[in-house]
């Protein structure tokens, strides 16, 4: 016989259930009910942040890192659009969340209450779905498919709207085992037919490429693509989102790829004759203008969960609709069982050419300046953590740093916005990140503009002593809007100045923090060994580095991959 | 070219917003959409006039599919189908007209459904371009007031659209 429970006592009966350890939020008026039960147990523990952005940014930093579905609780109204930016960049980064909202009264919606939005059409065109419950009866069920549908498929974030009054009245409880939905049936397994289709161009190319996206993270896929690859021999490059899914130390690996990508990357990309992309959307950062890109004749193999992602800006030979795990496991099988190989000569006359583009050796920087390169310091970090850390990052020319100079050889260590590009994501991320795995090192590369738009949290890191090391390339710019006024828009640094910059030593102290300030370049390498020996420390390293910096190589805008700006 | 898109969806609220937000979040246009429950009422089923590219209603099938509601979809232009849509218009009919508008509510096999000494109130069922037909058929000055409710339609014989 089922004692009744309150629709905020199901809310958390069912977090529990699903496993969830911590979620990420903020109280008010419309989510009391499910908070004073939140208080009544201590089996899912609650993060208090500063912000709402930052609860659903530091969910998101969960998830990524931990491959477990990250969740956020917000109140109604204010609290609901403040997480918009968090959710939306979920979103365009396909990671899973669970949201849960609090509504006012179901007898009070539409009547312009206090505090009240309509969360479920704000949410709309930034969620993968989302329910707005108005009937207790449904809670249960509604919570648990949300987990489902966020984790399944192709992830993303569900929200879930619970009206107060639904949080406050009373219902037998019982949990779901699994939810079946007619309407919603993810394809994981791909075709056999199309594989084996795949599998002989592969062994037929001459000048063959593997291009990996996040889904190869997000499929958890890294240990088959990375047997695909050696087994096959051929060139690797992996876009933002899926750096760590092959081995960056890697002899394949030519690094990634895009509007800041290497030259070999970009080059291989453009020239070869068949390309596996696993995986990635071929978006407009990857490979510039669709148009240039088709100047070169080359089969396209094309693996993605979502189908809406093949054929969209590319035209691809062979589509595989499929989890990138499944799919890549039926064609190392498949590849294995065939006696045929890749043609060497062909394959070794193609990594000749790849050498020739390597030894333009695209990233260089000058090593011997007097002013802290900020490529010096990721590479110092990444020698001090011997690439173990985990590293988020915000948005902007750091984020470009931190992808080209630290070597990710393993999935889910690199966290940052790349479809949305959030700036103020960085430091919320890490805590998430934090949280997830509470014996890692995590360090948020950030810059002087990006950090202050989420500096709140680090109030929250202090409460609950979060390590966090952050790196703050301090260049007194919004870096990457300077980089383009000063190639595209004649050096008119239209407000991309900042001046009025906090005292960051003394901001990191006043929040309980340690602060540090390294201006010298012989100062780096001490700077983040003593940060990093500090434990059980937050430390923010304020590093002043050359204001005029720029991230090279640069595809601008609207050309193509191979029409690079180098240094 | 122009696409008739045929889908089954949840009956729930909110669904109809999440065909409507996705058009115009991702710049699809629509030129008409009808949508009413089926015989089975947990359905509903839509249905959806679109001109555009190949690539573009490829697109818009697969964004379709995506959406959690959406349980099946169809473009019937992909075979043989049947479409229909109802238009009624209200014309004025006085002196010699009357006979006249008559006689070409006949010839396209609409009835007239409401008179009064100055108006006529026509149905008239038809594919949309043979409505469009009519109304450039009849004496423009004439026409009151139309209202259409968009395209429906079914695919022939054994092609059968079904959760």
């Amino acid at each position: 016989m089922n004692t009744e429970l309150t629709g905020a006592e199901i809310t958390i009966r069912c977090l529990q259930e699903q496993g969830v350890d911590y979620i990420f939020g903020y109280p008010g008026g419309a989510v009391l009910f499910i908070y004073d039960e939140l208080f009544k147990q201590d089996k899912v523990k609650h993060v208090l942040v500063r912000h709402e952005q930052a609860a659903v940014h530091a969910a998101d930093g969960y998830a990524r890192s931990s491959n477990k579905v990250g969740v956020a609780l917000v109140t109604s109204g204010p609290g609901v659009t403040n997480a918009i930016t968090g959710i939306a960049t979920a979103y365009m980064d396909s990671i899973p969340l669970v949201i849960i909202s609090g509504q006012v009264p179901t007898y009070a919606i539409g009547l312009d209450a206090f505090q009240e939005v309509d969360t479920v059409g704000i949410t709309r065109p930034c969620v993968k779905h989302n329910f707005l419950v108005k009937d207790i009866a449904e809670l249960a069920t509604t919570i648990k498919k949300a987990f489902y549908i966020a984790s399944t498929g192709r992830p993303g974030p569900v929200l879930v709207d619970i009206p107060k009054d639904v949080s406050q009245q009373k219902t037998g409880f019982s949990y779901p085992e699994s939810v079946a939905m007619r309407s919603y049936n993810p394809i994981t397994k791909g075709h056999s037919g199309q594989i084996r289709k795949a599998a002989q161009l592969i062994l037929d190319a001459k000048r063959p490429m593997v291009y990996a996206g996040g889904g190869v993270i997000l499929s958890d896929a890294a240990l088959q693509l990375t047997e695909l690859v050696r087994m096959l021999g051929f060139p690797c490059t992996n876009t933002l989102m899926g750096l760590g899914g092959f081995p960056a130390t890697d002899k394949h690996s030519v690094g990634m790829l895009g509007m800041h990508g290497t030259y070999e990357a970009n080059m291989a990309m453009q020239h070869c004759d068949v390309l596996i992309a696993i995986g990635a959307r071929f978006d407009d950062r990857v490979i510039g203008n669709p148009k240039h890109f088709f100047n070169e004749e080359r089969k396209i193999i094309h693996i993605d969960i979502d189908p809406s992602s093949i054929s969209k800006r590319v035209k691809v030979d062979i589509p595989i609709v499929g989890s990138v795990s499944d799919v890549l496991d039926e064609l190392i099988k498949l590849l294995h069982a065939h006696k045929g190989k890749p043609d060497q000569v062909a394959l070794k006359t193609w990594w000749a050419q790849i050498d020739l583009w390597r030894a333009r050796d695209c990233l260089k920087y000058d090593r011997a300046s007097a002013i802290i390169k900020p490529q010096m310091v990721v590479e110092k970090l990444y020698q001090v953590t011997e690439g173990n850390a985990f590293i988020t990052s915000d948005v902007g020319q750091h984020q470009m740093w931190a992808a080209q100079f630290y070597k990710f050889d393993k999935p889910r260590r690199w966290i940052n916005s790349g479809g949305l590009g959030t700036m103020g994501f960085g430091l919320p991320a890490a805590m998430g990140v934090q949280f997830a795995n509470p014996k890692e090192l995590v360090a948020c590369i950030t810059g002087e503009a990006s950090i202050q738009m989420c500096i709140q949290e680090l109030s929250t890191c202090k409460q609950y002593g979060l390590p966090l090391k952050i790196v703050n390339l301090n260049n007194r710019y919004m870096g990457m809007v300077r980089q383009w006024q000063e190639f595209f828009h004649g050096n008119r640094y239209a407000e991309s100045y900042m001046n009025a910059l906090p005292d960051f030593v003394k901001l990191a102290e006043s929040y309980g923090h340690v602060g540090m300030k390294i201006e010298q370049p012989s100062d780096i390498e001490g700077a983040l060994k003593e940060a990093f020996g500090l434990k059980d420390r937050l430390v923010f390293m304020d590093f002043i580095t050359d204001q005029t910096e720029n991230v090279f190589p640069m595809v601008p805008g609207g050309k193509g991959l191979s029409e690079m700006i180098l240094v | 070219m122009r696409h008739i898109i045929s889908l089954l969806m949840e009956n729930e609220a909110g669904a109809l917003s999440r065909v409507a937000g996705l058009f115009s979040a991702r710049g699809y246009n629509i030129e008409s959409l009808t949508v009413a429950p089926t015989e089975d009422p947990t359905l509903s089923r839509m249905t959806l006039v679109t001109v555009d590219s190949d690539d573009v209603v490829e697109q818009i099938t697969k964004q379709l599919n995506k959406l959690i509601e959406v349980v099946k979809v169809v473009d019937l232009s992909d075979g043989v189908h049947i479409e229909r849509e109802l238009m009624l218009i209200k014309v004025r009919a006085v002196d010699r007209d009357r006979e006249e508008i008559k006689r070409l509510v006949d010839i396209f096999r609409g009835r007239i459904i409401d008179v009064t000494d100055k108006s006529y109130t026509i149905e008239l069922t038809g594919t949309s371009s043979k409505l469009d037909a009519f109304l450039n058929t009849i004496e423009r000055s004439t026409i009151l007031e139309t209202v259409r409710t968009g395209a429906s339609g079914i695919g022939r014989g054994e092609r059968i659209l079904k959760a």
